[in-house]
């Protein structure tokens, strides 16, 4: 029977959640790099078994963890993320220049096509890539360098480099996202790259809200079957995209806030999607502390609040840009973590809920592996 | 101890996060050829164990990271230039050079 493996990374270490094809009963293992912030874990869709972590800590800076056998060992493989050439600067919060300096690693994405290659995306904000399982990294500098990266500058939780989509059908084609830069593609394996925020409304936050960059992109998710159909959660609205994000369309529709983090698209259905509504800007929790996932099987605009399992009184956790995910099966199975520290999953589309583990450190990011 | 042009073996206390980064325990032992600096004492240690590259000082520039501190011989090192040498009760061997992550919540 297949499983799945779901990668938890936390705030003070990372989780590894498993469980047989019906996802009713888990195995909780952990913590892995205890103390340490997990930003991100991700397997590669080629071998399921290599595994990529970003460890990060104020005191020792920066890691990233390689298993080669699906969790049960990990080593630390290279950690130096050097800017091409000058970097330059961005803006900082008070509008003044700032040099760019490296932080930690956000988001590993290992390559649709090679288990040694993978993209970092990093604070501040850059791409980079490893083409020897995370050895050496070498920047894609002609993202930082486009033109528009002294316009860039960082939301509350700085200038990252969040958001890595590979389209499966144009190996050359990619799209990122950065807070607050907002969304970047480019169709020659990483030498180019353009902006792609035609669309997005960012009244009140830019001076010229309809501004080329400088938005605050949450998240962006893609369909691998449609991959020039994106949906995106903007620090407010949720957009969509039919053109390869040539241009966005706003798609809130009914949800009770259009303020959140993460955005997630159903493993089979290409106009299914999901989204956490959080409160506000200042306020990150549900509204009505009651936490509902809503979905849309109209690729937005109609959604639905998905509340069986969940709490629907006096909750007022968040849930990360990287913290939901869904897996391959049949009925989809969908999962987020809180930065209350519970992780809830779904095996039947969403529509009831259940706690797989709780009180573990604030949840940072949620990947699901499904294994055969 | 060593006598003077012999590499020095000096004693390095690692914290916790530091030692299970590289797999070591409490206390290890490196050799440094003189002159026995701060920033040669770093050097042979990272040489050692790369894997602490970059989690005690920046790759590039080699800055202490902010909350990384050199505590010995009962003084804080931490200020002290790169070049400076280090106590020469570290440099014999009686006394550990000692890298230790700041005082801070997180």
């Amino acid at each position: 029977m297949s499983g799945v493996r779901v990668l938890v990374g936390t705030r003070k270490g990372a989780f590894i959640l498993t469980s047989d094809g019906l996802r009713r009963d888990w195995k909780v293992e952990g913590p892995l790099f205890g103390g340490w912030q997990v930003f991100h874990m991700k397997g590669s869709p080629v071998d399921p078994n290599r595994l990529y972590a970003s460890q990060s800590q104020g005191w020792f800076g920066q890691q990233v963890q390689r298993s080669d056998d699906g969790g049960e060992s990990w080593a630390p493989v290279g950690n130096e993320f050097r800017y091409e050439g000058v970097p330059g600067t961005h803006q900082w919060y008070d509008g003044t220049p700032h040099p760019w300096k490296f932080e930690r690693v956000w988001h590993l994405e290992p390559s649709l096509e090679d288990a040694d290659t993978v993209y970092a995306g990093v604070e501040d904000a850059a791409l980079f890539r490893s083409g020897d399982g995370g050895a050496s990294w070498q920047e894609l500098a002609g993202l930082r360098e486009h033109g528009s990266g002294p316009k860039w500058q960082p939301g509350a939780g700085g200038m990252c480099l969040h958001t890595i989509l590979l389209d499966p059908s144009r190996p050359h084609r990619m799209f990122i996202a950065i807070s607050a830069a907002g969304v970047f593609r480019t169709d020659d394996g990483g030498a180019t790259w353009h902006a792609r925020n035609r669309g997005l409304n960012s009244e009140g936050i830019l001076p010229e809200p309809e501004a080329d960059v400088g938005h605050c992109v949450h998240r962006i998710a893609m369909h691998p079957s449609r991959p020039d159909t994106l949906f995106m959660q903007k620090h407010w609205d949720v957009m969509r995209s039919d053109d390869g994000g040539d241009s966005w369309v706003e798609v809130s529709g009914n949800l009770p806030s259009d303020f959140g983090f993460p955005i997630q698209v159903h493993a089979h259905e290409p106009e299914t999607v999901y989204v956490v509504p959080i409160k506000s800007d200042s306020e990150h929790y549900p509204p009505e502390g009651k936490l509902r996932v809503y979905r849309s099987r109209t690729g937005g605009n109609e959604w639905e609040p998905l509340t069986r399992g969940l709490p629907q009184e006096n909750c007022y956790v968040n849930v990360l840009r990287d913290a939901m995910a869904v897996d391959g099966l049949d009925r989809c199975g969908v999962y987020f973590g809180t930065t209350g520290g519970d992780v809830y999953a779904s095996n039947d589309d969403g529509d009831t809920w259940t706690g797989i583990v709780r009180d573990l450190p604030s949840v940072l990011s949620v990947e699901v592996q499904t294994l055969p | 101890m060593s006598a003077a042009g012999e590499a020095a073996e000096l004693r390095v206390v690692l914290p916790e996060h530091l030692r299970t980064l590289a797999q070591v325990g409490r206390e290890v032992v490196v050799s440094v050829t003189p002159p026995v600096t701060l920033a040669a004492a770093l050097a042979a240690l990272e040489a050692r164990y790369p894997v602490l590259r970059g989690a005690i000082r920046d790759h590039g520039s080699l800055e202490r990271r902010a909350f990384i501190r050199f505590f010995a011989v009962g003084r804080d090192l931490s200020h002290q230039a790169p070049d400076a040498p280090l106590p020469a009760a570290v440099v014999d061997g009686h006394e550990p050079f000692v890298v230790v992550g700041a005082m801070a919540g997180g």
